[in-house]
């Protein structure tokens, strides 16, 4: 028992130390976000490395999301025959939902376990502490382009993600199980707002992009230099990026469509 | 000030702890302006932690470490940047940046700390690798180089912003014969024909003392001998003569501490 407890207190401990470390980690980085301004293209570099690389697991990934979302409504609206509303279903679950987490999910897998991996091996190569000792500040030259990039990027791809997902949508919903194109397309813009739906799905993708190369950049950072350090830091990434994104989506949702 | 201004570096009273373990326990050390001072000790003794005391990488415990007049653990954030600025250092392994090539990597800190034109940098650049033999390898990538070849580069970009000093980590680890004497004749050069103050930690007894202007030497925490290398060949100690001479046996035991080994081997301990 008193083992027990032991072991709930240091853990209980670590998770607020590391809290208080990722903190003020983050409280540094946004501080290097003013002198990027004159040297953006630091940060253009970073958008294509996090972003355009994961531009096709993000579109083929929508295309099937859209797809069977397409094909599982369908199913359900034709026996209601309101197969009509098919397009409005679509787009909803995507602008609102789909669009933010799924994007958000394989930004964590694709682009966080990169990032972490990446800053994790140039701190276990002392490539980080040779950058401190040139008097260049890490957290200013590598941290802050890629945290800024992944922020740009993130509301960016989910925006990709919904939009071929619904292309995915119509080619199964229209082409393929023949509902009316006048009505999908027409039915959509009717009902889906701007600001209700799409802006609230963008502040999401922002909040989880936000989230997730937080996650990414403090785990390469602060990851034990070792080969074993650096995988565990990246697996960390990828699993408490995903579950980050789950938990915040409910809190978000909550507020957002109460 | 005026008779402390010949010393570069003044270490005094230096206490630094990892866990309970005290890595330097009362150190006093004197970095002469101009000179190549040599610290050598066993493995694990702290030196690099040493380097990284001096570099404001970490703070001590106790006691302080004066750089050309100021308190390196007082320094604030600015004023440490600007500090570094003056101070190079060359990492063990180099720690070349590895997503850009040999130019790019010497022309790093030009192009981070100076509003120089590109052709202004080239020049520079190529300077600073002629001096280190490697003009011709400027467009090779860091994992195209070999372990001598990166050190040389991680030499040049040490040099780029004229340093008024450079802390070189273990340059001569792991080393081939001809690498290991172009190193070392390079560090000696380089002190003298740029005036630089050099800070070699090493446990190459050999050719730091060879090359060495003084020497200290440091064990558990505290220094245990110090002066020139001639001084030091003749030192009484029979500690420092271990270390110099490389014998096995003699105050600094081969075994790490282990309880009786007969008793060992029946298993009583276990």
């Amino acid at each position: 028992m008193i083992g027990f407890l032991q072991r709930l207190g240091a853990t209980t401990i670590g998770v607020n130390e590391r809290l208080g470390r990722g903190s003020l980690f983050l409280w540094h980085v946004l501080g290097g976000f003013p002198g990027l301004l004159p040297r953006f293209q630091l940060v253009i570099q970073q958008m294509y490395s996090v972003g355009v690389l994961s531009l096709l697991i993000i579109a083929v990934a929508g295309l099937f999301v859209g797809m069977v979302l397409a094909l599982q409504g369908y199913n359900t609206l034709v026996d209601f025959g309101a197969t009509e509303s098919l397009g409005v279903m679509v787009a909803l679950s995507l602008v609102r939902e789909l669009g933010p987490v799924v994007a958000g999910l394989l930004f964590a897998g694709r682009a966080g376990s990169a990032l972490t991996a990446e800053i994790g091996l140039m701190k276990a190569t002392e490539q980080l502490s040779a950058m401190e000792m040139m008097a260049v500040d890490p957290l200013h030259r590598i941290v802050a382009p890629r945290f800024l990039a992944g922020i740009l990027s993130m509301p960016l791809l989910a925006a990709i993600f919904s939009a071929v997902a619904i292309i995915g949508g119509h080619l199964v919903g229209v082409e393929l199980l023949g509902v009316d194109e006048g009505a999908f397309w027409s039915q959509m813009q009717a009902k889906v707002d701007l600001y209700d739906d799409i802006a609230n799905g963008v502040i999401k993708s922002i909040v989880f992009g936000f989230v997730i190369t937080w996650i990414a950049v403090f785990e390469g950072y602060d990851a034990v230099p070792t080969s074993e350090g650096v995988s565990r830091a990246t697996t960390n990434t990828v699993v408490h990026g995903s579950l980050a994104v789950l938990g915040l989506d409910f809190i978000l949702t909550a507020l957002m469509f109460d | 000030m005026e008779s402390t201004s010949n010393h570069l570096i003044q270490i005094r009273d230096l206490v630094y702890r990892r866990g309970n373990r005290a890595i330097f326990d009362g150190v006093d050390i004197d970095i002469q302006r101009g000179k190549l001072t040599a610290i050598m000790g066993p493995s694990g003794t702290g030196k690099t932690t040493l380097l990284r005391l001096i570099g404001g990488q970490l703070r001590p415990d106790e006691g302080s470490v004066v750089v050309d007049g100021q308190n390196v653990p007082d320094l604030k954030y600015g004023a440490l940047y600007e500090l570094r600025k003056r101070m190079g250092m060359l990492f063990q392994n180099g720690a070349l940046l590895t997503d850009i090539n040999v130019f790019d990597n010497v022309a790093f800190p030009l192009r981070e700390h100076t509003d120089l034109s590109e052709s202004m940098i080239r020049d520079l650049v190529l300077m600073k690798l002629h001096a280190v033999g490697l003009r011709g390898a400027r467009d090779l990538m860091p994992s195209e180089l070999s372990g001598g070849m990166s050190r040389r580069v991680a030499l040049a970009r040490a040099i780029a912003l004229d340093p008024m000093m450079i802390m070189y980590d273990e340059p001569f680890t792991g080393q081939d014969p001809i690498s290991m004497g172009v190193l070392v004749s390079l560090l000696r050069s380089l002190t003298d024909a740029l005036g630089l103050t050099s800070v070699v930690v090493s446990h190459d007894v050999k050719e730091s003392l060879s090359i060495a202007d003084y020497v200290y030497v440091i064990s558990e925490g505290k220094v245990v001998e110090h002066g020139t290398p001639s001084t030091l060949e003749q030192s009484t100690s029979p500690w420092v003569q271990q270390f110099i001479q490389g014998q096995s046996d003699g105050p600094v035991p081969f075994h790490f501490p282990a309880p009786d080994y007969a008793e060992d081997l029946l298993g009583n301990n276990s």
